[in-house]
């Protein structure tokens, strides 16, 4: 059961790649960015046109496109996903420095999120049409609809630049290496874009969690339980809790992407030295490899994800794993 | 036990441009129910047989409105006492098996509900013990989730919830329906002794054959409103019945003659005149102008304007 499982998600894990590889080869190779006025970037003008046209072919440039993604791939295929142009370093550790920077933005953004969000849609079901009910949604809508980088620069402008309680940019105090600053200094820079993404995200869990209490309030299984005596608080905090907390933890597993997207926002904003900043980097300075190496790991990042949902929806659902046999 | 007069369930809605519109489901309803008995309470479907169970637990959708006079063990029912009764001396037996919450253990469910019902924590697995054995069920049952559960199993777990505690009145909603013969007999059974050891028992359902089985008395339920209230002896013959409306339903019996099959019958909500008048054969103008009385009627009652 769980084997077959795993094998399913891998082929689909595999599939995608080649899909996901295939589509950016496309863009890329279409794209008007010159891989080799990018490479060699303001040393452009004391360049020949010949020495260009041996980079070019040593990168086989010159060969047709198709052959091109055949190398491509195949040296992919190996774990090698070529040199970064910007840091002049192989992509995938340029990669796996910043994701763990952007990491831990993102997880404590993520799980600020999940428990807020999840306690407020609890209380805000329990409290149909109240007034508390109509203040948590209406902050909800309005989070649900204000961009990131906007709720950023508030933060920024109010809790850094008035009262100065926290820094204005960066992962750790500027002159410093990141093995440098202490645990604390660290904590204090990754706060505010941590509270900035998770705010956002608060929106989107608070609204599911809320009208799935509203529909746990309105099922057989709650009528049955306020027939017994049950409050709508033991309905809500102990009858309930599982039927609400199942799609609601996956809901939060599958909206990775979106955490994804948010943190190349916020660390924009907070100038925070992540894999977000680095997308937009590698973005604008033609960085092509490391362009290439950030989509394929964010589809992986994603899959992930999405993947951990079903996971946790087969191991706790009891109706889907099917381990113990019915008893008649 | 319980004595309900002129019950009355009203939901109000709200349709375009927020017009209030009130609609009547169950009107001039009356039921008496003393302890020991099984009281059957017929009805087809959507009459508001499962309203007036909710109605008597006060669990019913906040846009429903109950008058009338309901009296529990001598006092009038209010909405204070009610919450304090619920689970406690007035306990539910639900219509569907969807009522065991999918996602919890059986045996947490039962032990909620004893827990619930008012005994204390160091006597609730001996009370869940006695409770699923009483009812036939292993063991091994409490570990189950309601989706590895037979229907019957299912059943006689929902019985077990609602009988844990002490509850001296027990609502059942059609408690047999989609169980085979042999299963509804049992969960009938199961009632039968409940009553016999002093409780009150309200069975709710549309099948008359299943109720007949182990009823006292029945009343009859025709759109919202007591029609008639019988000995469950009087449905040996047709002449011992009293109402056009139950003497149709007995028709309908398998056992019986069988003329064909009843059309459901709807009251537009203020409607004035008999509510079986739609359907009646024997009516006259009256039966169009005011809606007939309950009355006495040997060791019954009717309303009816030509009993
Ligand atoms: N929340 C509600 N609002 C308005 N009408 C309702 C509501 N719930 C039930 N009803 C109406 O009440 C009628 C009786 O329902 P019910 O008590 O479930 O019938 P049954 O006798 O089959 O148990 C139904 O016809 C339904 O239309
Ligand atoms: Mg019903």
């Amino acid at each position: 059961m769980i084997t077959q499982f795993l094998l399913v998600k891998i082929f689909r894990l595999i599939l995608l790649i080649a899909a996901v590889a295939t589509l950016s080869f496309l863009l890329v190779s279409s794209s008007p960015v010159n891989p080799v006025d990018a490479y060699v970037g303001t040393a452009m003008l004391r360049i020949s046109q010949d020495q260009r046209e041996i980079i070019a072919k040593r990168w086989g440039l010159d060969k047709p496109p198709v052959e091109r993604f055949g190398r491509w791939a195949g040296q992919m295929a190996t774990g090698n996903l070529g040199v970064s142009t910007i840091f002049n370093e192989p992509v995938l550790s340029v990669i796996g420095k910043r994701f763990v920077t952007s990491f831990w933005l993102m997880a404590l953004a993520w799980s600020l999120s999940g428990a807020l969000g999840f306690g407020l849609g609890l209380i805000a079901g329990a409290r149909e049409d109240t007034l508390l009910d109509r203040g948590i949604r209406l902050y909800a809508y309005t989070m649900a609809s204000t961009p990131t980088f906007w709720v950023g620069m508030i933060l920024l402008m109010v809790f850094s630049v008035s009262l100065g309680w926290t820094p204005v940019c960066c992962a750790w105090p500027p002159g410093l290496s990141a093995e440098q600053a202490t645990l604390w200094q660290r904590l204090h820079h990754l706060l505010l874009p941590a509270v900035t993404l998770s705010l956002i995200g608060i929106a989107q869990i608070t609204l599911h969690t809320r009208e799935k209490t509203i529909e746990a309030l309105r099922s057989d299984y709650a009528v049955f339980a306020r027939a017994q005596g049950e409050s709508i608080i033991g309905i809500v905090f102990v009858r309930a809790l599982r039927n609400v907390a199942l799609p609601a933890v996956t809901l939060q597993f599958a909206s990775l992407g979106e955490l994804f997207g948010g943190a190349v926002l916020a660390e924009q904003v907070f100038a925070y030295p992540g894999l977000g900043r680095t997308t937009v980097e590698a973005g604008i300075r033609g960085d092509i490899p490391l362009l290439l190496g950030i989509v394929l790991f964010s589809t992986i990042f994603v899959f992930t994800g999405n993947f951990m949902a079903d996971l946790i929806y087969h191991l706790v659902d009891p109706r889907l794993r099917k381990t113990a046999g019915a008893i008649s | 036990m319980l004595d309900i007069q002129n019950l009355s369930i009203r939901f109000t809605r709200y349709t375009f441009g927020l017009k209030k519109k009130e609609v009547c489901v169950v009107r001039d309803f009356d039921l008496s129910i003393a302890p020991g008995q099984v009281m059957a309470v017929i009805g087809q479907s959507g009459a508001g047989k499962s309203l007036l169970a909710h109605a008597l637990l006060g669990i019913l959708p906040r846009n429903a409105k109950v008058e009338g006079r309901i009296l529990f063990k001598g006092k009038p029912l209010t909405p204070e006492r009610l919450s304090a009764l619920r689970g406690r001396e007035i306990a539910l037996i639900p219509q569907s098996i969807t009522a065991l919450n999918p996602l919890l253990r059986v045996g947490v469910q039962v032990a909620r509900a004893a827990r619930l019902s008012g005994i204390s924590k160091k006597d609730v697995p001996t009370t869940v013990r006695r409770a699923f054995s009483r009812y036939l069920l292993r063991k091994e049952v409490a570990h189950c989730f309601p989706f590895q559960l037979s229907g019957g199993m299912a059943r006689r777990v929902l019985t077990a919830t609602a009988t844990v505690g002490m509850a001296d009145l027990i609502l059942a909603d059609e408690p047999t329906s989609g169980l085979d013969p042999i299963t509804a007999r049992e969960a009938l059974t199961h009632l039968r002794e409940l009553a016999d050891t002093g409780k009150a028992v309200l069975l709710i359902t549309h099948d008359i054959a299943a109720a007949l089985q182990v009823a006292d008395m029945v009343t009859v339920f025709c759109a919202g409103t007591t029609v008639e209230v019988a000995r469950a002896d009087d449905f040996k013959g047709l002449d011992q019945l009293r109402h056009p409306y139950t003497r149709a339903l007995w028709d309908a019996l398998p056992a019986n003659s069988f003329i064909g099959t009843m059309k459901p019958i709807e009251r537009t909500s203020d409607a004035a005149g008999c509510p079986f008048q739609p359907c009646c054969n024997d009516q006259n103008t009256v039966c169009g102008q005011s809606t007939p009385e309950l009355k006495d009627s040997g060791e019954g009652r009717v309303r009816c304007h030509h009993a």
